[in-house]
């Protein structure tokens, strides 16, 4: 991904953030200004008290976080690693939007524990780009229209991706029952199979 | 999530020790696909969870002519469906497992605790104080109870979710538990329980008392078995009804067989009387039919699911059909 340069634009996310922060935080100060500092020092120190070492690489980058046991694979990779193209839509482990590749298999990163990662290898739908080009996967679901609001999307894509791993050549058959962890609320369906082929083609 | 410990024990001795604390409530933790809901839901709000994957010997799978297979709890379903042996030979089980759950969740979630998972019934998963959950009614009775038990209910009307325990009881499969005390071995027909006999537990398990392996008898050159899962939806959904069956056969006659049931019971079920009658049978579609009659004789079903009677009994009747065709 390209950097952007600190001094030009705020991102959008990084704006939405502040706001919601600062309409939370006015709120709040009226309430309770004298005990917030406190409560925040407590609330510290019990988290770092409470959280376990966690080696995992992401897209081939290593690293060592310090996590909460009851944090999710997904709020992790989306929270800390801010790799936010992992989405969490029913956190239930049964939509599949938050599918990520774990040691090469399709997993549901919102219904596993980050520290059942330890030491593990995870593939987010950002380790799939080339630099700015994008996976063959990605440029299959673009030319097939595989895609209808996008939400969903990425989770598709790495779902997609474990099936080729271990298929390169699959049928249509194979294409359904392998995709048939992800849920489109659009319906692009059809569309969505069509895209996997395409990519499977290429191969 | 409420904050709870992760514990990494070293084997099931420690496991089981960590399991059996009665101060607090620690519970095991293998794949994780049914207990992170039960705790997301907060039906479940442990102080701790035991950690099993880390712990040696519990996720291979061996096969001999003379053993059969021996399976380790913490063996991942996909991998189990994707082994020669159970390819090969227990076309039953590689049916039952490829049709659990999702591609995602059968990477995730482990033999072992596709056996010991709690029901889906929805008053459990939601929030009424039901009788399981230590309440004094069971909401289905007079509620909607289309996906609920015919057979065996009473005071509680759940029905047991696993595809593979229906395949695996078809199989005559039985199971090793460890705890400190030592192992013993419990016949899977044995380690299912009703609601009359304890309200609150679906099997028999103690605190303290793991599933270690899952162990499959060898079957004789001549049998076949298949598994027919009926659900609403095309993928991706748990069992409205499932019928399993294994069948030895010389000829034109079923030498002997066994039937199993999924989602008519609150475990998987199945009934002696249609296995013995098994024994001996012609092939016949006839015969099928009136075999097929005979089951779940004694079901009372609630208000709204007596149509799974005919849908078990068609079912069983095709799948007889189809294991005796070639």
């Amino acid at each position: 991904m390209k950097k952007k340069s600190a001094s030009s634009s705020l991102s959008r996310r990084q704006f939405l953030k502040g706001f919601g922060s600062g309409v939370a935080g006015s709120v709040a100060l009226n309430k309770i200004a004298s005990a917030l500092p406190l409560q925040k020092t407590l609330e510290k120190a019990a988290d770092n008290a409470n959280r376990t070492p966690l080696k995992l690489s992401v897209n081939g980058k290593a690293y060592r976080l310090s996590v909460e046991p009851n944090r999710t694979l997904a709020e992790v990779i989306r929270e800390d690693l801010q790799l936010t193209g992992t989405k969490v839509v029913c956190n239930h482990g049964e939509c599949g939007a938050c599918t990520v590749l774990l040691d090469g298999e399709a997993v549901y990163s919102c219904h596993i524990l980050a520290l059942d990662a330890d030491g593990k290898s995870v593939t987010t739908i950002e380790g799939l780009l080339g630099g700015e080009e994008l996976h063959p996967l990605q440029k299959a679901f673009v030319k097939k229209d595989g895609i209808q609001c996008g939400f969903c999307t990425p989770g598709q894509i790495m779902a997609a991706q474990a099936l080729l791993l271990k298929n390169p050549h699959p049928a249509k058959e194979d294409v359904l029952e392998g995709m048939s962890g992800n849920l489109c609320r659009c319906g692009a369906y059809p569309k969505i199979i069509e895209s996997v082929l395409e990519a499977a083609k290429k191969d | 999530m409420r904050y709870f410990d992760y514990i990494q024990p070293e084997n099931i001795k420690q496991a089981g020790e960590s399991a059996s604390h009665g101060w607090r409530k620690a519970l095991l933790y293998a794949g994780g696909t049914d207990l992170l809901g039960l705790i997301k839901n907060e039906v479940e709000s442990p102080a701790a969870l035991i950690n099993l994957k880390a712990i040696p010997g519990l996720n291979g799978i061996e096969y001999s002519e003379r053993e059969g297979l021996t399976i380790g709890a913490l063996v991942k379903l996909s991998q189990l469906s994707a082994h020669e042996a159970v390819r090969e030979r227990y076309s039953v089980l590689e049916q039952a497992l490829k049709e659990t759950a999702s591609p995602q969740l059968r990477n995730m979630g482990t033999i072992g605790g596709n056996l010991c998972q709690r029901p889906r019934c929805w008053y459990f998963r939601g929030d009424f104080h039901c009788l399981r959950k230590g309440g004094d009614i069971c909401y289905a009775v007079d509620g909607e109870n289309k996906y609920h038990c015919v057979v065996g209910g009473g005071p509680c009307f759940i029905v047991h979710p696993s595809d593979p325990a229906v395949a695996l009881l078809a199989l005559d499969a039985w199971v090793t538990i460890a705890s400190a005390k030592g192992t013993k071995r419990v016949a899977l027909k044995d380690f299912f329980v009703l609601p009359e006999d304890d309200i609150y537990r679906e099997n028999i398990l103690q605190p303290g008392e793991i599933v270690t392996h899952i162990h499959v008898p060898p079957l004789s050159e001549k049998t076949v078995s298949g598994y027919i899962k009926f659900r609403e939806r095309g993928a991706w959904d748990f069992a409205v009804v499932s019928v399993a069956a294994t069948l030895r056969i010389n000829g034109n006659t079923i030498i002997d067989g066994k039937a199993a049931f999924g989602g008519v019971a609150p475990k998987p079920w199945q009934e002696e009387k249609i296995n013995q009658r098994l024994k001996g049978l012609s092939v016949k579609t006839e015969n099928f039919e009136l075999l097929s009659a005979e089951v779940l004789k004694e079901a009372e079903p609630l208000n709204q699911n007596a149509f799974k009677l005919p849908l078990v009994r068609n079912l069983l009747k095709r799948l007889l059909v189809q294991l005796t065709a070639s």
